[in-house]
């Protein structure tokens, strides 16, 4: 990974980048993968950014992702600020924002008065229960993705850790503040421990 | 409930220190928002909950989206433009000022250790999210079957999610779930 780069200056790396995009291209990119993006953002983002337009190299992509993805919130969203204001400053953290949230949210929120005035419906709320149904496999796959490398590592400190806020959070319904507040500071803590002991 | 604030600055409160607590994302908040939607607030039903999964999950854009849908139910168009606004600024101020926070001082390896510790911490949310919603939408065992089906072609394939969806639908349809 490429240490940290300034935010202005262009990546000099393996790769040629193009102009960085201005205000409206920002908008426009970023509503364009939104729109693109059924069942998450993130791929979208990848192949425009890096693929089409070439404004980051892929090690870039990736180094902005890992941050988006340990910082809390939807992280195709952080990814957008951070994107956005690296090009324009605050402007354009906007801009990207802006494009990535406004028209789904256009959509989505005329899609909520539709199901508040037709959700009654039985065709319909048989239609919607199929297909939360398959949704939810959706979510548990994507899950399971993400387990596989700690599974392969056999990182026993981090499945522990998996399983406690499971069973916090998924079983006792516990409140989301009370178990996180216990349960980062204590996870950084043997991350940090775990750390030092193997790698001095 | 017999709280005498509006109903657009309660979304304001809960989504925008939800925001902050969202770690992995949009979907690890899913118990959180199930449990003050259905479980303390009691602005919707269990099968009104899993419909919005269901519309977030069939819509455009990011999977944030199912706050759009229960800002909507709770105060209108202005309910969900302050449900979507709290839950995405408040991480996204965060994100600006790590990010320049980071791009300033020198390479350090607190990065690399706060994502080792907190990647399991999401995903644990994330199955946490998987059983309350499997448990709001699937009540029979062939919806169960569905769940499972979907979940393993997921898994196995590189199928595109949208004709899983869709197929889930149909299913629904013909009233097989």
């Amino acid at each position: 990974m490429p240490p940290d780069s300034p935010p202005a200056a262009r990546a000099a790396p393996d790769f040629p980048t193009s102009i960085p995009p201005g205000l409206i291209a920002l908008f426009v990119a970023f509503a364009q993968m939104s729109l693109a993006g059924f069942g998450g953002v993130m791929v979208f983002a990848r192949r425009a950014i890096v693929d089409r337009h070439r404004w980051m190299t892929a090690d870039e992509f990736n180094e902005t992702y890992a941050l988006c993805h340990f910082l809390p919130g939807p992280n195709v969203v952080n990814l957008s600020v951070v994107f956005g204001s690296r090009f324009h400053g605050i402007p354009g953290g906007i801009a990207a924002f802006a494009g990535l949230l406004g028209p789904p949210m256009v959509i989505v929120t005329i899609l909520a008065a539709l199901y508040a005035h037709f959700g009654e419906i039985d065709a319909l709320r048989r239609i919607l229960a199929g297909v939360s149904c398959a949704a939810v496999g959706l979510l548990i796959s994507t899950m399971l993705r993400m387990m596989m490398p700690l599974i392969k590592r056999r990182d026993v400190v981090g499945l522990v850790v998996l399983v406690g806020v499971f069973i916090a959070i998924g079983l006792l319904r516990l409140p989301l503040q009370t178990v996180l507040l216990m349960a980062i500071p204590l996870s950084i803590a043997i991350t940090f421990v775990m750390r030092r002991r193997t790698s001095p | 409930m017999n709280s005498p604030e509006s109903p657009v600055s309660t979304l304001v409160w809960t989504f925008g220190l939800m925001s902050l607590f969202a770690v992995g994302g949009a979907n690890s908040a899913i118990p959180e928002m199930h449990r003050i939607a259905v479980d303390v607030r009691h602005w919707m039903t269990d099968k009104q909950f899993a419909d919005m999964f269901a519309i977030a999950q069939m819509s455009p854009g990011p999977n944030v989206m199912i706050v759009t849908l229960i800002g909507y139910t709770v105060a209108g168009v202005a309910g969900a433009l302050a449900a979507t606004l709290s839950m995405c600024v408040p991480t996204a101020v965060l994100a600006y000022y790590v990010s320049r926070f980071l791009s300033r001082s020198s390479h350090s390896r607190w990065p690399a250790i706060l994502q080792a510790a907190l990647v399991p911490l999401s995903i644990g949310l994330m199955g946490a999210s998987g059983l309350i919603l499997a448990l709001t939408s699937d009540r029979s065992w062939t919806a169960g079957l569905v769940t499972a089906t979907a979940a393993g072609l997921a898994f196995a394939t590189r199928l595109n999610p949208l004709w899983l969806l869709l197929a889930g639908g149909c299913l629904g349809f013909a009233g097989v779930i």
